[in-house]
């Protein structure tokens, strides 16, 4: 058998042309396990102390995704297995756990969460959390919640929906009182976009509970102090008033459905499932959506900020059209960030997550019909797939995690960093990508690398001034 | 001459320290940690104890990882030629994927596979769990194989692995006889041990049984080497390597720093190991010299001071006149830059306070670099390393194998029958003894700090915090996971596992570019700007009334 020759300059210089059918080897993952997206979500609640059960390296290894692309302190604990642990199970080591965190540093709940061992053991964290309040190791008042997320089943989005799905399984009530407000689940976006649609919201003149809340979290100022629990993060109070709310809007299928349909049915909350607010017609959508579930009118600052993203998309149309995208994310942003490429004329090409789920592919064929180009679309994919297809034949643009920048690199294609994790790059924590005004960013961002692109290619008798 | 650890700790005393931590923690935690955390005493006897390589206490929030991150990502991570596979769900493969700052030069093999840019996972589902994993690691390694064509395949296993009974030695074995290259896997279940520093005891160990000694190749070179323990974060093994040429000292493979498995496989032709990280890598070093009769020394290459001596170490095994010349030679040429920059720096840096905590070495390594800039380090710990690290290897015999270490394979090696050679006789052996010389010495960190500093094992978050608010280091030495928790404190906090950003930091030229970055770090402009002016000036007034 024949090698290609190994092009030496390359970053991937070992990932041919020709796409061979695998059905066992995962190359460059394009998700990760669920139980980091438990951790995340966990954060998003006020004074919870996420805590992972399973060896100490799950616990290690979440932390230092999450720290490295938020630049700020991820504080969890770990039920630290040992081999004695995994034979006999992890009662004895998550019972000392909680001792030891709210001895030592006090949270008002401890979320724990499973891994792909106390799984496979079959570890029954309930049973262990009743013992644990027999034995009088929770204090009066404070709470430890937990989901289940085997690291072998869907993938980190499916551990975070796992936990928001927890936070209405153990705390919300229905008093059979409703409240005027409601319940926004924002999926799994950055702080600036959970603090984004909260303004959005407040802009409605809309009260709302949002859950989780990373802002304030993890992106918090510095300030000489270091607050393990900051004051970021929906309350213990918050959530449980969410059985009581008017409704729920719950933003991606794959991040919030689990949690908006549990509190449908356990507190007949009625709820809408939106895709995230990327782009234009999507945030159309949420806006629209708050109006007729809360009867508001839409005041004129959140259009004037629509008219300045429309501004932008007509003025710069010829910038986008017809130009191809080679994208690889989670399920929710991709479906999100497609629409809105269709929606400027630009043609998601190559869209690829590593999440599982046929509705997905089904779901980017339909938003990218009418492509005058050839529509790859892979759930359960991996990027070094996704690469190869680039190979085939090119993008002028990729949107993704860091980890595509090794792709971009090697052909030479414009990079605009989305997603998750991104560990090279900072902004996302800060300026949000939903609503009009994360648009406009995204534009900005769009725009950007297409013209810093042309500037570079363009010939010297060519090379515009005004562009 | 005042003792500037003496008066610093004088004022805060780390006994004092040592209590108030202690009382927060529930009785059987308090007594737990009391043995990981000790005053300093070098000169005192008997000889003080750490606790450490003990489990961690659930719950306290630990900085340790596992030992899938010692094995996998560690050790083997650097190696550019394996097909690195990961049996497991994806997690684990994915997080170890390029995160620690390991670079390499694929150029300085002919075949230029470099294969570190990517990640190997057979993605573990539900059923792989329930009804076995075997199949589907045979059929990847398949697919590995038949895409890449690589020269050797590695597994390595995550903790359901071993829960369900996958034997992936027996999947290896036959893929290699199928195959005809190099397949060989690790039981490094993420619960093995306490601590990464089991999963860095299965490395040397697979490395040793399947790698090292398979081809017997001799490189040319007078003076052949290996450098155990070095892994080229920031580019470190590329500096040591620049001075080993200069000094005409052949270095045959590195373990694993910009390593090739080409390299492995005829380190036993050196003539002698050195040990940068003893904790991780000094099986390894053990077993080659019991197998293939090679001396190993320790080394250490951080530190103006403990380059040239490391070098001059070198010559002196080899009593060569001609290298020992040339390795004064060296010196002399790289010091003068080093101490010109010092001189500058060190009026910046002179008294400040450096506390480290940080892998099995690096905290001990690095208080050389901060000396030299007259900082004083008033507190280090290790994270995963054992009591020899800390109170040298004297301690060794004395160290009980509990039921965690009894867990982790101990070879039983014997010499080679074909490729033992002793390097040295043991007459030769004793003359350099007698001339001070040491073999497989290694002293431990708390014999070269000062008394009365405070040693922490596996310090967890509260120590660390507590650490810093009583006595408000200039700088925290620590990983990614402590990082920010400190900054947010306005104390700067410099990665020593991955660096951050920069390096090298090996040698003289990374002594010169340590040096400038502690001083980029503690005397830096942006940490003054925490407090707004309205807050260092509160007077109120309401003038703005008054206009209105």
């Amino acid at each position: 058998m024949k090698m290609e020759a190994i092009d030496k300059s390359k970053l991937l210089r070992h990932t041919p042309n020709e796409i061979k059918e695998r059905s066992a080897l995962t190359i460059n993952p394009a998700k990760t396990c669920q139980p980091i997206g438990a951790m995340y979500a966990a954060l998003g609640i006020r004074g919870c102390l996420p805590h992972s059960h399973g060896s100490q390296g799950c616990c290690a290894y979440h932390r230092s995704a999450l720290t490295r692309h938020y630049k700020e302190p991820v504080m969890a604990a770990t039920s630290s297995f040992t081999e004695g642990s995994s034979v006999f199970g992890g009662q004895a080591n998550l019972l000392q756990a909680i001792d030891n965190i709210f001895t030592i540093y006090n949270p008002d709940l401890i979320a724990v969460h499973t891994t792909c061992l106390s799984e496979t053991i079959g570890d029954d964290i309930p049973q262990i959390v009743n013992k644990a309040a027999a034995e009088g190791k929770i204090p009066k008042g404070k709470r430890v919640i937990h989901t289940n997320t085997p690291s072998y089943v869907g993938s980190h989005v499916t551990g975070f929906a796992n936990m928001v799905k927890s936070m209405v399984d153990y705390f919300s009530t229905s008093t059979g009182k409703r409240k005027q407000q409601i319940n926004i689940i924002p999926g799994w976006v950055e702080p600036s976009d959970m603090e984004e649609i909260k303004r959005l919201t407040g802009l409605m003149g809309i009260k709302s509970v949002m859950f989780p809340d990373t802002s304030k979290v993890l992106n918090g100022p510095l300030n000489g102090k270091f607050i393990m629990f900051p004051d970021g993060g929906v309350t213990v109070e918050e959530l449980e008033s969410t059985g009581d709310s008017i409704g729920t809007i719950a933003m991606g299928l794959w991040a919030s459905e689990a949690a908006a349909k549990a509190l449908d049915t356990k507190c007949k909350v009625p709820y809408a499932i939106l895709d995230l607010p990327i782009g234009l017609k999507a945030t159309d959508r949420f806006i629209d959506a708050m109006r007729i579930m809360t009867g508001v009118s839409v005041p004129e600052a959140i259009e004037i900020e629509r008219g300045q993203m429309l501004d932008i998309i007509t003025d710069m149309h010829q910038y986008f059209y017809n130009k191809r995208v080679g994208l690889v994310g989670d399920p929710d942003q991709l479906i999100a960030l497609s629409e809105f490429l269709v929606s400027i004329d630009m043609w998601p090409v190559y869209v690829v997550t590593g999440t599982p789920g046929k509705a997905f592919e089904k779901r980017i064929m339909e938003i990218t019909a009418g492509s005058p180009y050839e529509v790859k679309v892979k759930a359960a994919g991996d990027m070094f797939l996704f690469h190869q297809w680039i190979k085939e034949e090119p993008v002028d643009l990729l949107i993704g995690n860091t980890y595509l920048k090794y792709i971009s690199r090697d052909e030479d294609i414009p990079l605009i960093r989305h997603g998750f994790p991104i560990l090279d790059r900072v902004g996302h924590s800060y300026f949000p990508t939903v609503g009009y005004k994360g648009g406009i960013r995204l534009l900005e961002k769009i725009l950007t690398a297409i013209l810093d692109r042309e500037d570079r290619d363009s010939e010297i008798t060519n090379f515009e001034l005004v562009m | 001459m005042p003792d500037p650890v003496k008066e610093y700790m004088d004022v805060l005393d780390p006994e004092e320290f040592k209590k108030e931590v202690l009382s927060k923690y529930p009785t059987k935690v308090a007594r737990k940690r009391a043995k990981q955390i000790l005053i300093n005493r070098p000169e005192g006897e008997p000889v003080q104890e750490i606790g450490a390589n003990v489990r961690t206490i659930p719950g306290i929030i630990t900085q340790r990882g596992c030992t899938y991150a010692g094995c996998k990502g560690v050790v083997l991570g650097p190696t550019r030629d394996i097909v690195n596979i990961t049996h497991g769900p994806i997690g684990c493969g994915f997080y170890s994927w390029l995160t620690r700052r390991n670079q390499t030069d694929p150029s300085t093999t002919e075949d230029g596979h470099n294969f570190m840019n990517y990640c190997f996972s057979t993605d573990m589902q539900d059923e792989n769990i329930v009804f076995g994993g075997e199949k589907k690691l045979r059929q990847a390694i398949q697919e590995a194989y038949d895409i890449f064509h690589p020269k050797a395949i590695a597994v390595f296993s995550t903790c359901p692995v071993g829960l369900i009974g996958d034997d992936v030695h027996a999947v290896t074995r036959e893929m290699k006889e199928k195959l005809g290259i190099n397949i060989f896997g690790f039981s490094c279940e993420g619960y093995k041990g306490v601590s990464q520093s089991a999963g860095h005891h299965i490395a040397n160990n697979g490395i040793f049984t399947h790698v090292i000694g398979t081809d017997d190749t001799v490189k040319k070179g007078k003076y052949k080497v290996n450098l155990l323990g070095e892994y080229n974060i920031g580019g470190d093994a590329f500096e040591i390597e620049r001075l080993f040429e200069k000094s005409g000292i052949t270095m045959v493979s590195t373990f694993s720093g910009n390593s090739s498995i080409d390299f492995f496989a005829n380190a036993h032709t050196a003539d002698l190991n050195m040990i940068m990280c003893h904790r991780s890598i000094n099986y390894v070093a053990e077993m080659m010299e019991k197998k293939y009769g090679i001396p190993w020394i320790k080394v250490n290459f951080i530190g103006a001071k403990s380059t040239a001596k490391s070098l001059r170490k070198i010559a002196q095994y080899y009593e060569d006149e001609e290298l020992i010349a040339r390795v004064e030679e060296v010196i002399a040429e790289e010091m003068p830059e080093v101490e010109r920059v010092l001189e500058q720096i060190r009026p910046r840096t002179q008294g400040k306070v450096a506390m480290l905590f940080v892998g099995g070495s690096r905290a001990h390594h690095y208080q050389e670099l901060f000396k030299e800039m007259g900082m004083i380090p008033i507190a280090a710990g290790y994270e995963f390393a054992h009591r020899d690290d800390y109170e040298g290897r004297k301690v060794l015999p004395d160290i009980k194998v509990d039921a965690d270490s009894r867990n982790i394979e101990e070879l039983e090696v014997h010499p080679d029958p074909v490729k033992y050679n002793p390097r040295k006789s043991p007459e030769e052996m004793e003359g350099l003894k007698k001339k001070g010389f040491e073999f497989k010495d290694y002293e431990g960190m708390m014999a070269e700090m000062p008394g009365g500093t405070l040693i922490i094992d596996d310090i967890s978050q509260y120590e660390t915090e507590k650490l810093i608010e009583k006595y408000k280091p200039a700088i925290f030495c620590a990983g990614i996971k402590e990082k920010f928790a400190i900054q947010k404190k306005g104390i700067p906090m410099k990665q020593l596992h991955s660096y951050d950003s920069g390096g090298p930091y090996a040698g003289f030229k990374g002594a010169i570019n340590f040096y400038h970055e502690i001083d980029r770090m503690v005397n830096s402009k942006v940490w003054s700007y925490i407090k707004p002016p309205w807050k260092k000036n509160p007077e109120l007034s309401a003038r703005y009334a008054f206009v209105a």
